[in-house]
């Protein structure tokens, strides 16, 4: 009894804090989503009109689905980039891979804007890439190169994840007992089979939470498309913040939102059946 | 048999992605001593003028100051709530951990956007104007999950019986809390803060939609990356921030790691 009054006061302050401050705004935006308009009498009269005309309108689907797309192309890229790489510091790099896995980490400790920004300086026609590539030769005048497109959000999103996705693969990595490798190994298998059947196995939670982490600020990402992105390279995120920021319309932009929530929960869901999320915070 | 000397071809991978990763940082600086308005190469020769402009913007030293100020409170409250939380589940199993848990950790998985415009919705129903403070509430919930990773992972390194003890000896409960627990878990009170402060001090995305007239650091940059002719300063001033953030990164990260390493074995 005495545990649980303690149990209760100190869960009680961040609990109402995240009612008030995060759950009860998203159950507003629930109810703003039924709404005829933000003001005026508008405002109390309820609705289903905002989700027919999202379903009715076909680009809105079309964009959430290729906003899902490049998430899930970039989140898979970063997981391959950054397997190799974690793995290298685990199993080859001995007493200084703690050392050496920090350093990966530091480029994520400046600026989130500007190292996207940088990716202008070095992408755009006036660039670095364009420089080195007119001094050799190689063209004749500068042109942008990938800039204001869907594929420099990739390589800029990339980038910025591949960071955070070596994270967990590396303390998955460094979780396996390496009894298990010895074993495989005594008993005749040779190291890529090992490999696969150890190694990959055993680091999948890591592989998994790292494509979460990539993938799901990816998909409600709206900040890149605007630095380096374009008209062309515009995702789902800028939709939503459009509604909001100029548009006005916010009850659409609610519905809008939803929708990324329920497709962010579906993903989440699938990943809790794969592995305990114990796995996810752990590093 | 003997040892080549030649780096593996992991090795040579780690120093590729460490290039590539350092590179846009390394140019960044770089270009903030370089003394012309637009960001071309080759080179223009060595200044220091951004570095001098800075000081005297006050637009901008009023957005560092707004960040500081908000990242302080920000960070402070997300470390005090998320330590609470963190003992409550690593010392208690009772029923409502999980929920909490849940949603604790939640905002991780949500992105950004969902957590900015449903806070908009939020002051906006409730009156509330629009200031770097409201952004400043939305940073204390994205900061939680960090501060509770961090308070709870110093906290399964020492067994409960210490406080136990104290109380055995007559503290009250919150007594031990204070002279026993929180003293140990110290550096990673530190740590934590330090952490959710450099989260807040570099969050946009949230901030775009609550600050109002106000303006943060991060959207002051990002309103000023449209000006070419302002560019080197603003990269002058992103160089500076790098080298404070880093300091304070590299400090709550070898804080972090005491804290996990002085109880273990």
């Amino acid at each position: 009894m005495e545990n649980r009054s303690r149990f209760l006061q100190l869960i009680g302050p961040p609990g109402v804090y995240l009612f008030l401050l995060f759950l009860l705004p998203l159950g507003m935006m629930t109810l703003y989503s039924f709404r005829s308009g933000i003001s005026g009498p508008a405002h109390d009269i309820f609705t289903l009109n905002n989700y027919v005309k999202f379903l009715e309108n076909s680009s809105f689907q079309r964009l959430l689905w290729r906003s899902a797309g490049i998430s899930f192309t970039i989140a898979i890229i970063s997981v391959v980039l950054a397997y190799p790489l974690a793995y290298y510091l685990v199993f080859k790099a001995g007493q200084s891979k703690t050392a050496l896995m920090t350093l990966i980490i530091v480029p994520t400790w400046t600026s989130y804007l500007l190292r996207i920004f940088s990716w202008k300086l070095i992408l755009g026609s006036t660039g670095l890439l364009n420089s080195i590539l007119l001094s050799v030769g190689v063209i004749a005048q500068a042109s942008p190169i990938l800039i204001y497109s869907r594929s420099a959000v990739i390589v800029t999103l990339i980038y910025v994840w591949v960071p955070f996705v070596a994270l967990p693969i590396f303390a998955s990595l460094e979780r396996i007992d390496r009894n298990l490798l010895e074993a495989a190994a005594d008993l005749g298998c040779p190291p890529w089979q090992a490999f696969m059947r150890v190694t990959l196995p055993l680091s999948l939670p890591g592989m998994l939470a790292g494509f979460f982490f990539a993938f799901i600020p990816t998909l409600g990402e709206f900040v890149t498309p605007l630095l380096v992105g374009g008209a062309q390279g515009s995702m789902y995120g800028n939709l939503i913040q459009d509604q909001f920021m100029r548009a006005l319309n916010w009850p659409m932009g609610s519905v809008m939102s939803l929708a990324m929530l329920v497709e962010v929960l579906i993903f989440m869901f699938i990943l809790t059946r794969l592995g305990p999320l114990t796995d996810l915070l752990g590093y | 048999m003997p040892k080549l000397k030649l780096p593996s071809a992991g090795a040579i991978y780690f120093i590729f992605v460490c290039a590539i990763l350092f590179a846009p940082i390394v140019l960044l600086v770089v270009f903030s001593f370089n003394n012309a308005t637009s960001l071309v190469f080759p080179l223009k020769g060595f200044t220091l003028k951004w570095y001098q402009s800075l000081g005297q913007n006050s637009e901008l030293l009023e957005a560092v100051r707004t960040s500081v100020l908000i990242g302080l409170g920000s960070s402070l409250l997300a470390t005090v709530l998320g330590s609470m939380g963190a003992i409550a589940i690593v010392r208690y199993n009772l029923p409502g951990r999980g929920v909490f848990l849940a949603v604790a950790a939640m905002p991780l998985v949500i992105p950004y956007v969902i957590l900015g415009v449903s806070l908009l919705i939020l002051l906006n129903e409730a009156g509330i104007p629009l200031s770097a403070f409201a952004a400043g509430l939305g940073h204390v919930i994205i900061s939680i999950p960090y501060a509770m990773l961090i308070v709870a992972s110093r906290l399964v390194g020492f067994p409960n019986n210490l406080e136990e003890a104290a109380m055995d000896l007559g503290a009250t409960y919150w007594q031990a809390l204070t002279r026993i627990t929180i003293p140990i878990i110290s550096p990673a009170l530190l740590a934590s803060f330090l952490l959710c402060f450099t989260i807040s001090f570099d969050e946009y995305a949230i901030a775009s939609f609550l600050v109002g007239t106000d303006t943060t650091l991060p959207v002051y940059l990002f309103s000023q990356l449209r000006f070419p002719t302002r560019l080197p300063m603003v990269i002058a001033l992103a160089a500076i921030v790098m080298t404070l953030t880093m300091t304070v990164m590299f400090f709550a990260e070898w804080l972090r790691r005491l804290g996990q390493t002085s109880t273990r074995k």
